[in-house]
């Protein structure tokens, strides 16, 4: 289980010429269960958009291992929950990657998605309009349907939110089966509890890396001192940081690379990738 | 019952054809119309009807009063706003009510200049309100064949068209039709305009869009059921506005869509999600 799943070269993600995400580096393994910790504006929702490709790399690059589907759960979802679908068309969206556009719905298919609301407990809920669902009922469809995507990589972002506590033990113990079916899992939170008790490798981000490794030495007292010791404004007057492989973009954490090849000497924060 | 149902689409040729074409823009621009609702664009439908003006002004400058080339110059106005606006909301910050209120403007300015250059009032009323007594073969060809090419479109899109509507981030995440769909509705909606503006004009060619699918909102729990409903509204008020122009000697198109909007009011008032029923029904409850 030491293959990369996810590997970040000097990745830079970010709006308008300002980085969200600066420098990343590492690698994901396959099948670990990661929480990615940090401050609001510390570029964890970036990083995901990234990975899933709905925002192009400043520069660097994210690699996928060849042929792992991925499936995703934003924070602000875009849902329209006043277009009149039911519980049961919200979660047999995620037959997607499967079936397509014009493939035929099997009753193998519809076998999956009666699981799926089975296993997030939402059976006897299929004809439920979606505008009448609860915030925590919706959370519990949209797991259903990651769960029917049935994919590699699962990247959830800040799931937790607004979700009642039994709701939260409910949800994490369908993360925790999709870490033992092998899955590598990805999820944003700002529960550092909940990170302690149920997720062995951090990701601790303030823009750039702060730390990344297993999470009992990543959530150390210095290493949360940093990572909230970041300056979130952009600035206009930052320099620019000198491209490598891409466009320029400004630097707004305050640090200078010395003039050249900063790619190999001048970050302050060697990345880190995870030990094996 | 036979002298006033039947008799003057028997006797017409004319009612006969008019009968024919509005169905089928029924059949068409109805379940567009739907999804134009669904997506929170029914006003941008009427933008788009103002904005494929100056094309069929263009064409009747060129040829006169003739079918094809107004419709084609409407479809090229209408796809370069759409395509314009799309493009706008889509790769800027600004978002579509803006951008496509701002094409459909200089759209809708140009074409009162253009058909302002020749012809008189009398023209201008026609582009504007359209002749549905007056549809030749050719007009019901062109009818019949973006009838047919929405149906294809919407049957092959369908599963996309309800993924961009419900969770459009979902759709982009798992794979890149969204852009794709979302041009291909917007070039339906021009298409049925372009299509219904024979028949009731620019103005009110967006009128047998949204009115029956509003009305079917105030019906139906689900897409399916609120496409049928709507589609079955639309035949409804064509023939219920062809027989009202018929006997008490109205404009057609004006007819039409006014029997629609009835259908639309009655439905606001006693639909199953209507006024009446919210009222009424609060009174009582289940216990679980």
């Amino acid at each position: 289980m030491t293959e990369a799943c996810l590997t970040f070269r000097d990745l830079t993600l970010g709006y308008d010429s300002h980085p969200a995400v600066h420098h990343l580096n590492g690698t994901v393994k396959h099948g670990s269960l990661t929480a990615l910790v940090g401050a609001n504006g510390s570029g964890k929702s970036t990083l995901m958009k990234g990975i899933i490709g709905v925002i192009a790399p400043m520069s660097g690059m994210v690699t996928r291992k060849w042929g792992a589907s991925v499936a995703y759960l934003p924070q602000q979802s875009e849902l329209d929950r006043s277009f009149p679908a039911r519980v049961v068309d919200l979660v047999s969206m995620g037959l997607w990657p499967k079936r397509g556009l014009l493939g035929r719905t099997t009753r193998q298919d519809r076998a999956s998605v009666a699981s799926a609301l089975l296993a997030v407990g939402l059976e006897g809920f299929e004809t439920r309009p979606v505008d009448t669902l609860s915030g925590g009922q919706l959370q519990r469809a949209l797991f259903a349907r990651v769960l029917v995507q049935n994919a590699d990589i699962i990247l959830l972002d800040e799931p937790f939110n607004a979700v009642d506590a039994q709701t939260v033990a409910d949800l994490i113990a369908l993360i925790g089966d999709w870490h033992g079916e092998g899955r590598t899992v990805i999820v944003a939170v700002h529960d550092l509890g909940l990170v302690r008790d149920h997720f062995p490798e951090t990701l601790l981000m303030a823009r750039r890396p702060i730390a990344w490794g297993p999470t009992a030495e990543v959530l150390r007292p210095e290493n949360l001192r940093r990572a909230r010791r970041f300056d979130e404004a952009w600035h206009d007057d930052a320099p620019w940081c000198e491209p490598q492989d891409g466009p320029g973009h400004r630097h707004d954490d305050g640090h200078r690379h010395p003039p050249a090849g900063h790619a190999d000497t001048g970050r302050r924060e060697p990345a880190v990738s995870p030990p094996a | 019952m036979y002298e006033f149902f039947i008799a003057p689409f028997a006797e017409f040729d004319f009612m006969r054809r008019a009968l024919a074409g509005s169905l089928m823009l029924a059949m068409s621009s109805c379940p567009v119309g739907v999804f134009l609702m669904l997506r929170h664009m029914s006003l941008a439908g009427d933008a788009m009807a103002h904005a494929i003006l100056p094309g069929v002004a263009t064409g009747y400058l060129l040829f006169g009063l003739e079918v094809l080339p107004m419709s084609a110059g409407g479809l090229v106005a209408g796809v370069v706003v759409a395509l314009g606006a799309g493009a706008v909301s889509r790769f800027t910050v600004q978002k579509e009510d803006a951008s496509l209120a701002a094409f459909y403007l200089i759209s809708l300015a140009l074409g009162v200049l253009i058909v302002s250059l020749r012809g008189s009032s009398v023209d201008l009323m026609h582009v504007l309100f359209g002749t549905v007594l007056a549809l030749n073969a050719a007009a019901l060809t062109m009818i019949a064949l973006i009838c047919a090419t929405t149906l294809l479109l919407l049957a092959i899109f369908w599963r996309a068209l309800i993924a961009e509507c419900l969770d459009p981030l979902f759709l982009r995440s798992v794979s890149r039709l969204g852009t794709p769909v979302h041009f291909v509705f917007l070039g339906l909606v021009v298409l049925n305009l372009v299509s219904g503006f024979q028949a009731l004009g620019t103005l009110l060619a967006v009128g047998l869009m949204i009115l029956p699918a509003a009305a079917a909102r105030f019906w139906a729990h689900r897409i399916e059921t609120m496409c049928a409903l709507a589609v079955a509204t639309g035949f409804v008020s064509c023939i219920g506005g062809l027989l009202l122009s018929y006997h008490a000697a109205l404009p057609s198109g004006p007819a039409i869509v006014l029997s629609a909007g009835a259908i639309y009011l009655a439905s606001v008032l006693f639909g199953s999600r209507g006024l009446v029923r919210a009222r009424t029904s609060q009174h009582r409850h289940r216990t679980a």
